[in-house]
């Protein structure tokens, strides 16, 4: 419904040839991008060209690495070197990359399926590891791009096209399990919080470590609409109000459940070495500088 | 159906050159001007509904892809916060400030 | 030094800087080598969490700009071949070993196979070329490892070093020159902005940007055109899935290798590869020592089939021995390239052991009872 105002409406004018900000950091002419309307994914994206613009960073110096999925198709839409890879292969992909390459800026974009489902095993091993790798979680609680099957992530009683009675097994806690296996930038955001976000997304890019951000997103095609949570921006509307910002909280109290309240903001973020650091440590150690 | 010509129609069709020939519609805000490309918006709401300050709204006209696209309202009323613009999927809208004297 | 070793020290002087593998018996001297000596030429070992992330790793750091290497054996190579999939799809340079050994499954750990050979040329899903190599001692596996660095950048493709568990764990001497050639990567001579990445040359293969050289290119497992971008047009897959295998196809000549052992005037023709042709040497030894005139084939390169040799050497003969350890893989290619023209006789063996020269010599004398 249009919101009828007092005011008469200002007029716009139309200018010709201009260009979004962002755009030097978008193949514009893969744009627009295939998300549905309402998706977090482009908020996702957008978050982090702000970031990269803010920090100024050399974009020949950054290499985004994604997965299969809905959020894998990040790699296609950026200008920078961006690779698309297997189903759950993004991880150690972008872990070979960075070990190859160790001055590039690595960022791993993926979606809660693809990263730890079939991507579970790497992700955990390269948290451990802390490679030096910022790995960014679009969470949107199902598989999308194949129509809405049930995930890791899917909550309790979650309907999806593979638990058409509703899900019964136990959603992972993604911050609780990348902090437990070692990460050391945890955050969590909804695509909400886009500013948060994008601010989190600066710090993870600057703290060497394995850096990780869970990204809550609506997905008003598949998973929103089989649990009747309405559109789009119903979903963006539960998250202002359930989520809580509270940084620093205990990650392992960090889950979150259908109806209740859930914290979001900064988890974890402390220095250990890296596994790059640890190495040539040794080498020095053996071989001398 | 799936001749090469095809497939060029079909490449593009789908790319949009909406960020460089066609315009922006502008409107000059309280700081600066905000610019909207009408088309390129999917009607997801978010910028006209989480708006702090009620500049935006839904308009009533639809855009080229079917969509109720946002159109200001209350130009006084921004106070240049970008929200908008941060939490817009699409890359359709944002902000440029500039000073009254350079109007 | 053991084949599995010589493997490793081929890698290392062919400038490879980049191994990622999980261990596996009997591949493990060569990653346990690989270990040691690529933090003393500056280069990374990583030891991943399954061979779904090595070769995911492998194919990483290669768009890093390294010469990058795995190794494993069946069980391993199984998890492998998706990215292999990924490496030709995307037409990075890698190199890949398969120390074989008992399969199907678990197998025999420890012992010996040749069963992975058509896992090697189909195991990963749609249609694609390869090309494999299977070298016949330590010393060859040196070589072959070195020729594979070079094949994998010549022609931006996956290449499998196919070995078994004997070649792999024998001692031989292994004579490592001076100088050994790094084969380099083919680079863009264009600025970034006229770059189309996947735009191939005269020779099919199209210039590799790596990641941070300033073309920010996409790269994508999905089929795509020049620009790397996705396209979901079924003319554009048939004519990328063309161009890669044509690429390997039409060029086969440079890397088509194999060696003849008495075949000038041989009336039996006795077809092996790696260890299992050490063996079919002996039994045509044997049999020429009962005055049949046989002759050895050994294959070095398996992959693209060598069809014109088979081809050519089948004409002379009245039948054809094939000499491996399995119930029949590289067989069905020699009954495909001679077109069945000539008896031919398997000796075969599921795997365990390495066949003995008596065996290869029954065979000899069986095909020759046969009419043509």
């Amino acid at each position: 419904m249009p919101v009828v105002k007092a005011k008469p409406k200002p007029k716009p004018e139309v200018v010709p040839g201009v260009r979004h900000p962002s755009e030097k950091y978008l193949r514009t002419d893969r744009l627009p991008h295939i998300w549905c309307s309402g998706c977090g994914l482009g908020i996702a994206l957008s978050s982090f060209l702000y970031a990269l613009e803010e920090l100024e960073i050399d974009p020949d110096s950054v290499a985004v690495v994604s997965g299969i999925g809905c959020a894998g198709r990040f790699a296609g839409y950026v200008r920078l070197d961006s690779y698309h890879t297997t189903h759950g292969r993004a991880i150690p992909f972008a872990t070979g990359l960075k070990l190859a390459k160790p001055d590039l800026k690595v960022v791993v974009f993926s979606g809660d399926g693809d990263l730890f489902a079939i991507g579970g095993n790497h992700f955990i091993h390269a948290a451990r590891r802390n490679i030096d790798i910022t790995v960014l979680c679009v969470n949107n609680f199902n598989y999308g791009m194949t129509g809405g099957q049930v995930g890791p992530t899917t909550p309790v009683g979650g309907r999806t096209t593979t638990t058409p009675y509703g899900n019964f097994e136990h959603p992972f806690n993604l911050v609780y399990l990348a902090a437990s296996a070692g990460a050391t930038y945890v955050a969590r955001w909804t695509t909400l919080h886009a500013r948060r976000l994008k601010e989190s997304i600066k710090e993870a890019l600057q703290h060497p470590g394995f850096n990780f951000i869970e990204i809550i997103s609506p997905c008003p095609t598949n998973f929103g609409r089989r649990n009747r949570l309405g559109d789009a921006l119903d979903e963006m509307r539960y998250y202002a109000e359930k989520a809580v910002i509270r940084h620093g909280a205990d990650p392992a109290e960090a889950e979150v459940i259908v109806g209740k309240e859930f914290i979001v903001g900064k988890f974890v973020d402390i220095r250990k070495p890296t596994y790059l650091e640890l190495y040539h440590k040794k080498v020095e150690e053996l071989f001398g500088p | 159906m799936n001749t090469k010509k095809g497939a060029e129609d079909r490449v593009t069709r789908h790319a949009s050159p909406v960020t460089h020939k066609e315009g922006a519609k502008r409107w000059r805000v309280a700081k600066g001007y905000l610019y909207l490309l009408e088309d390129t918006c999917k009607g997801c709401g978010f910028c006209h509904t989480f708006c702090p300050k009620g500049v935006l709204a839904q308009a009533e006209h639809f855009n080229a892809k079917g969509y109720h696209p946002p159109e200001v309202v209350d130009a006084d009323a921004c106070v240049m916060c970008r929200f908008c613009e941060a939490v817009c999927p699409e890359f359709a809208i944002w902000l440029e400030e500039k000073e009254e004297s350079h109007d | 030094m053991n084949g599995d070793e010589a493997i490793a020290e081929g890698a290392i002087a062919a400038g490879c800087t980049f191994f990622a593998a999980y261990p596996i018996t009997p591949q493990s001297e060569l990653a346990e080598r690989m270990a040691r000596r690529l933090p003393q030429v500056g280069g990374v070992f990583i030891q991943m969490e399954d061979e779904l992330g090595a070769m995911a790793a492998v194919v990483g750091a290669a768009w890093g700009g390294a010469k990058a290497m795995t190794a494993t054996s069946g069980p391993g190579f199984s998890l492998m071949v998706e990215n292999i999939g990924l490496a030709v799809m995307t037409e990075t340079p890698c190199v890949v070993a398969n120390v074989q050994r008992g399969a199907p499954s678990t197998g025999l750990p420890t012992l010996v196979g040749q069963g992975d050979m058509m896992q090697a040329r189909w195991g990963s899903h749609g249609h694609y070329e390869i090309i494999a190599l299977s070298p016949w001692s330590p010393q060859e596996a040196f070589d072959l490892t070195v020729k594979a660095f070079a094949l994998s950048e010549r022609f931006r493709t996956p290449v499998l070093l196919m070995t078994d568990e004997v070649v792999g764990h024998m001692y031989e001497r292994v004579e490592i020159p001076e100088e050994v050639p790094v084969a380099p990567r083919k680079k863009p001579k264009v600025a970034p902005e006229e770059f189309l990445p996947f735009e191939p040359d005269e020779d099919l293969v199209p210039p590799m940007a790596c990641a941070g050289e300033g073309y920010r290119i996409h790269v994508t497992g999905l089929t795509h055109d020049e620009h790397g971008y996705p396209v979901m047009d079924a003319e554009a897959h048939d004519r990328l899935v063309r161009r890669l295998c044509e690429k390997i196809l039409r060029f086969r000549d440079e890397f088509t290798w194999w060696e003849e052992v008495m075949t000038e005037d041989a009336e039996v023709l006795v077809i092996s590869y790696g260890i299992s042709a050490r063996v079919a040497l002996g039994g045509v030894e044997l049999a020429r020592k009962k005055g049949i005139k046989a002759g050895l084939l050994r294959l070095i390169t398996i992959w693209p089939f060598p069809d014109e040799v088979l081809r050519k050497l089948s004409e002379q003969v009245r039948g054809t021995v094939v000499v491996e350890i399995n119930l029949g893989q590289i067989y069905r290619e020699v009954e495909r390239a001679t077109g069945g023209r000539v008896p031919m006789r398997g000796v075969f063996h599921a795997g365990g052991r390495i066949h003995t020269p008596e065996e290869v010599l029954a065979g000899i004398e069986e095909v020759l009872k046969c009419r043509s």
